[in-house]
């Protein structure tokens, strides 16, 4: 139907990705990293989320490398891959990785925009092949049926359940 | 395009409410945001200018409930009318599930439905998708204005096969908005159950 396949993330995949997202927040000293689909999807989450409201974080990233990423080609370049953004006291450091997925990663001044940059290049790659795997996955799913989807049993009074209030 | 996450068991899907400037895609949020329980929605995000006019989007997230022990999430968003934001509604159309076109009743604003149409379409078809093969359902807004064309001639001009589910809604009063909302998430779950099959 689109262009682009259906995400779809299974646990092992998640375990995967999670434990390299953990990795980066204690390499680099973040507060919090975040990897977000480029349609606004949290996919993971690590470090230090209390107080923030990560559903709205997705969607506001994704908005802001969409909005970004159109201004990129209107002046000619592709996309912009690295984005930082400076608080008084927290920071923001956006890069996209896969083509898919944005890292974000969250730091205050117990870490510093050079080790962040430094650590973000590591993690990165490692991110980028454990999704380009699950994109491979996700699309040979596509074609020989895989394991199925919860979807595909589902009937009509499962639908007209959840609207039953 | 919908995100299925096994870890968390969920499942998420865009839904984009389009329409011509002022017709009342805002409206809809509004409205669906204050009247679901709290534990249902997150918070809901506006990207607009001073004057209230949507700049960028608005975001609502809701959670409808468990299909087969997988939360149902949807993700909604309005783009901004205003012709010259363009480039902005061609973005938020990316990874789009199904779309909620609001259509405004008022006489004048007959051609301005028309063109936001003609828009969608044409935006779609940038990313390769056809309207006519995506979930899609009308709303012709304002029904309440005494200068709202009559439903046949509404039809006519944005449903002439009859095919897509219409419904009438005065947005602000909020009827027909949660009838508007269920018809699509419906339609987007069914077109899941396909594509899976
Ligand atoms: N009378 C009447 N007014 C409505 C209705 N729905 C929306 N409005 C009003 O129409 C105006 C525009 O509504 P919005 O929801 O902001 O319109 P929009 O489609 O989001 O506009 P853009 O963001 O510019 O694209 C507001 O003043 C609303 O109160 C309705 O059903 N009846
Ligand atoms: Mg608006």
């Amino acid at each position: 139907m689109s262009l682009t396949p259906q995400l779809v993330l299974f646990e092992e995949d998640h375990t995967k990705i999670l434990a390299v997202s953990k990795r980066l927040v204690s390499d680099a000293n973040a507060k919090a990293v975040f990897l977000v689909d480029k349609n606004g999807q949290m996919v993971a989450e690590a470090g230090e989320l209390v107080g923030i409201d990560t559903t709205s974080l997705a969607s506001l990233v994704a908005g802001n490398i969409a909005a970004t990423g159109g201004l990129a080609k209107i002046i000619g370049e592709n996309e912009f891959p690295v984005h930082f953004h400076q608080g008084e006291r927290d920071n923001v450091h956006i890069t996209l990785v896969a083509q898919r997925i944005i890292l974000v990663v969250v730091f205050d001044d117990r870490s510093s925009l050079g080790l962040v940059r430094l650590r973000v290049k590591k993690a990165g790659q490692k991110l980028a092949e454990l999704f380009e795997d699950l994109f491979k996955k996700a699309e040979a799913e596509l074609s020989d049926e895989g394991p199925g989807s919860p979807f595909a049993e589902i009937t009509d009074d499962d639908i007209d359940n959840l609207f039953s209030d | 395009m919908a995100f299925i996450n096994y870890s968390a068991r969920e499942i998420n899907c865009k839904l984009v409410y389009y329409g011509p400037g002022l017709c009342g895609k805002t409206t809809n949020l509004k409205v669906i945001y204050e009247k679901t329980a709290e534990g249902a929605k997150g918070k809901m995000i506006s990207l607009a200018t001073e004057t209230e006019r949507t700049l960028f989007f608005d975001f609502l997230p809701l959670a409808l409930g468990e299909i087969r022990g997988f939360k149902t999430r949807f993700h909604l968003y309005t783009v901004p009318g205003q012709v010259f934001y363009d480039a902005s509604r061609k973005l938020i159309l990316k990874g789009v599930d199904g779309v909620v076109f609001v259509a405004d009743s008022q006489e004048e604003r007959f051609e301005a439905n028309l063109e936001s149409l003609e828009n969608l379409q044409q935006n779609l078809r940038e990313q390769g998708l056809e309207l006519s093969k995506i979930p899609w359902v009308l709303q012709y807004n304002k029904r309440d204005l005494p200068n709202a064309v009559s439903v046949e001639e509404m039809r006519k001009a944005l449903n002439p096969t009859g095919e897509i589910p219409e419904f009438e809604a005065a947005a602000m009063s909020g009827k027909g908005v949660f009838e508007t909302l269920k018809a699509l998430a419906k339609l987007v779950l069914l077109e899941l159950r396909k594509g899976s099959k």
